[in-house]
């Protein structure tokens, strides 16, 4: 298979379950923390660089890591969330500047997934369909609770459990987004196809199909362009999507 | 139903004390009190999703339902009236006819939730709660943000359900008329009991400023869009 064809399929599939997940996101105003998250990620993502093996591996940890601080700092102290997550992603970015080598520096900020190999490429679409799967079988419920978490307990949900459920597939779309986009833009490829797709939908079926598929073309035309133009294809995938959502708001209803 | 000795604190801050009362089947008890004295905290209770101590006993096989007194992200979510019933796997056929019990024709299927008047909202609100064919029904303001002509609406409505299918209805609100209209008895609640009996015999004036006039902490009389309760 040639290596275009491996990133472009490695690319979509990211690209769709990004899309995907960050439907839900959107409602419940957590779009953004996959920012912080892929900026905290750089340290992992430089040691992965450095030594060669899998950035995403390198990645999960660190995000791990995240999610973890985020959740005990809004149950433990009364600050908003953003004021960690900026004490969050900027010590990450500012650990991975001591030792990220300046020429993979590319790689690490804003992805590289024109050169993925074989079974990097396997693992990452296997992780992805899991991806879609499991949000596609939470979807109602989390719906629900986004709507009203007092709502759905009065309907016997176990919120905890799929509030824990949801966190960790955010940290896996975060892992497997920082091979297309870098530490850099991971807010962007599950934010933007949401939006876009909010734009447009009329309804919960037409917003879950349309930011998958917002997900998917965004992914599919910026790598496009790269092979064109040589250019990076994570900064022309996320321009691609910011494009498509400029388009949306002429179509808006 | 039966609670006893129901006490809830929130860090530390005691919002309900020494709450005792019964409820027998087929009743309509109205909780009135001002805004912040635990009425909605109370219900929740009820329901068992806040912390409590003391005794909430139900009936064996008794279903609760539990219509919120408002969901101010459902508009994030572009939702159709069909979608939200299917989020409790609430198949096409029995929404419509719960559509029906509720007074709003097929056409309400495919409208958007962000869509529909408050008054109607709120029909589709208690319609969902009726989804899980519920014995008793927590309701929490039934009226609060509704315009007139969709008061009206939800009035009859739950005077309709009251009869047909002799639902155990307790409300919570601040508002005096739809006690006087709607329920069979009444608690006075601001933390603790103030009154309890027949809205005729135990809402008297003095128990009215009694209730409204005592001390309560956090008082805000506001029905903003976005407001959380």
């Amino acid at each position: 298979m040639s290596q275009f064809l491996l990133s472009l399929l490695s690319g979509i599939f990211i690209g769709g379950a990004a899309g995907f997940l960050g439907s839900l996101m959107l409602p419940k105003r957590m779009s953004l923390v996959a920012g912080p998250l892929g900026h905290l990620a750089l340290p992992g993502i430089a040691l992965a660089l450095i030594y060669g093996f899998d950035i995403s591996l390198g990645a999960f940890p660190l995000v791990i890591l995240g999610i973890v601080l985020i959740w005990l700092f809004e149950r433990r102290t009364k600050l908003p969330a953003e004021a960690l997550t900026a004490v969050v992603f900027a010590t990450g970015v500012a650990i991975a500047f001591f030792f990220l080598p300046i020429e993979q520096a590319e790689a690490a900020l804003v992805g590289d997934i024109s050169s993925i190999q074989i079974n990097d490429a396997v693992f990452s679409i296997a992780l992805c369909v899991l991806v879609f799967f499991v949000v596609e079988i939470i979807y109602s419920k989390m719906t629900l609770i986004n709507i009203s978490e007092d709502l759905a307990k009065s309907q016997k949900i176990n919120v905890g459990k799929y509030n824990l459920v949801y966190l960790l597939l955010i940290a896996l779309i975060v892992a497997l987004g920082v091979k297309v986009v870098g530490g850099l833009l991971t807010a962007a490829i599950v934010a933007i196809p949401a939006v876009t797709s909010r734009n447009l939908a009329k309804s919960l079926a037409q917003y879950k199909f349309l930011a998958l598929s917002f997900g998917i073309l965004s992914s599919a035309i910026g790598i496009f362009l790269s092979k064109l133009t040589l250019l990076p294809a994570g900064p022309l995938i996320i321009v691609s999507s910011a494009f498509l959502f400029v388009l949306s708001m002429i179509f808006k209803r | 139903m039966r609670v006893k000795d129901l006490n809830v604190k929130f860090d530390g801050e005691d919002v309900i004390i020494d709450l005792s009362f019964n409820v027998d089947e087929g009743e309509v008890l109205a909780i009135l009190g001002p805004n912040g004295a635990g009425k909605t905290t109370l219900l929740k209770a009820l329901l068992g999703i806040v912390p409590y101590e003391g005794v909430v006993e139900w009936r064996e096989g008794v279903k609760v339902g539990y219509v919120p007194q408002r969901l101010p992200f459902i508009k994030d979510v572009p939702l159709s009236v069909k979608e939200f019933f299917q989020l409790e796997k609430v198949s096409e056929s029995e929404t419509k006819e719960i559509l029906r019990s509720i007074g709003l024709g097929e056409e309400f299927l495919g409208k958007k939730i962000g869509d529909l008047s408050s008054g109607q909202f709120q029909r589709i609100l208690i319609g969902w709660a009726l989804a899980s064919d519920p014995n008793v029904l927590l309701f929490d303001e039934p009226l609060a943000g509704i315009d007139i002509g969709g008061q009206e609406s939800v009035y009859n409505l739950l005077e309709r359900l009251k009869e047909e299918k002799n639902l155990t209805i307790l409300f919570v609100t601040h508002e005096l008329s739809i006690v006087y209209r709607l329920a069979d008895r009444v608690l006075c609640l601001n933390k603790k009991m103030l009154c309890s009996g027949a809205p005729k015999e135990k809402l008297t004036p003095e128990a009215i400023s009694n209730l409204y006039a005592s001390p309560v902490k956090f008082y805000q009389h506001k029905h903003e869009e976005g407001e959380l309760s």
